[in-house]
């Protein structure tokens, strides 16, 4: 889905913000979802379903919010069942498959503060319905990262097995980190009216973040200037978010409309 | 109690009180299973607080509680039957007083 420069509107712009913040948020969400029920303990089970949920919950905020800006008589299903891969913007980072435990929680750990960060900005922006939406679910996204500062602490510095799977993700997962500080015309429409974020503000601050977060966890932090994929804020994505998109979007399609009795 | 269960790869047990408002006292909700007090403390707030129940938990580890044994009851609670002065419900209660609790 790429714009072309001259027709990129302001309201094109919020609703292209929007729908990246949204997609991300969506697609982690049912990725974590895939833990319910095969987490390691039960109390664990139940914190991943929680973060899932909250991180859909945010996700449909936001597409509510696209729906009534757009103003075309969508609802929030819209964007997340009948819309294609190449149309969704999410990060590859939140595409790829859970993995193992350790996996999982290296991403969310990486996300989480990412969007902590990110979130810090914006709590302050114009729009006072998207103000309140960042400010509402800020405090989630706080705990989340508490959660998985915690995680990732306890399994770099736990056993040999524990430490080697975790580095293990870290190092795979490095070449997404990239494009969580993509920006493009959008942002810079987006921070001249006040409601976008400056990614480039923060991202020595998340850096830190991770790296000490690495380090007292006894792990190696990987090569920041190592190759980074690219693409994902244009559509480009991994080939595992067309299979996500089947398994989430078959029952939508198929039933388009059926109903919550 | 962690160190008696029969699985030994289980985490420990640990008790989870919330307070159900600030002022109040903690009550006893349940209890989670966690390696360290942090986890013992998220894993409490992802149990027993998603609705809302609470203002502040605290999270004990089982094997610090010292609990009466079912033998103790004698000794320990029959003495109190027949005392009904210790109960102060012979005095009558102002309207005012009562209307405040």
């Amino acid at each position: 889905m790429s714009i072309p420069t001259k027709e990129l509107t302001e309201k094109q712009a919020f609703i292209t913000y929007l729908l990246r913040l949204a997609d991300d948020r969506l697609i982690l969400g049912q990725r974590l979802s895939e833990w319910c029920g095969h987490a390691p303990e039960l109390e664990e089970d139940l914190a991943m379903a929680n973060i899932a949920l909250d991180t859909i919950g945010h996700a449909t905020a936001l597409y509510k919010y696209v729906a009534e800006v757009e103003n075309e008589g969508h609802d929030e299903d819209h964007y997340a069942f009948f819309r294609n891969d190449r149309d969704f913007t999410n990060l590859q980072l939140c595409e790829l498959p859970k993995g193992d435990f350790g996996f999982t929680i290296a991403r969310q750990f990486l996300f989480s503060s990412f969007s902590y960060f990110l979130y810090e900005q914006l709590k302050e922006a114009a729009d006072e319905q998207f103000r309140g939406m960042i400010n509402k679910h800020l405090k989630e996204i706080k705990y989340h990262l508490r959660h998985t500062r915690e995680w990732v602490l306890r399994l770099g510095d736990g056993t040999e097995e524990s430490h080697d799977r975790i580095q293990q993700s870290f190092d795979d997962l490095w070449m997404y980190t990239g494009e969580m500080f993509y920006m493009d015309e959008v942002d810079e429409i987006m921070i001249k009216n006040g409601n976008g974020a400056d990614l480039s503000l923060f991202r020595d601050e998340w850096k830190k973040l991770v790296e000490d977060t690495l380090n007292e966890a006894t792990l190696t932090v990987p090569d920041w200037d190592q190759f980074m994929m690219t693409g994902s804020r244009n559509g480009v994505h991994t080939e595992y978010l067309g299979h996500l998109l089947a398994q989430m979007q078959f029952m939508r399609r198929s039933y388009p409309d059926a109903e919550w009795k | 109690m962690s160190e008696n269960s029969s699985n030994k790869n289980e985490w420990p047990l640990w008790e989870v009180f919330t307070q159900p408002k600030s002022g109040k006292p903690h009550q006893h909700a349940g209890s989670v299973h966690a390696v360290d007090a942090e986890m013992a403390l998220q894993n409490a707030r992802d149990v027993y607080a998603r609705r809302n129940e609470g203002v502040n938990i605290w999270v004990v580890e089982s094997k610090h509680i010292t609990s009466s044994t079912p033998e103790d009851m004698g000794p320990f609670f029959d003495p109190a039957n027949d005392k009904p002065y210790r109960h102060p419900q012979f005095y009558s209660v102002p309207r005012a007083v009562k209307k405040r609790s």
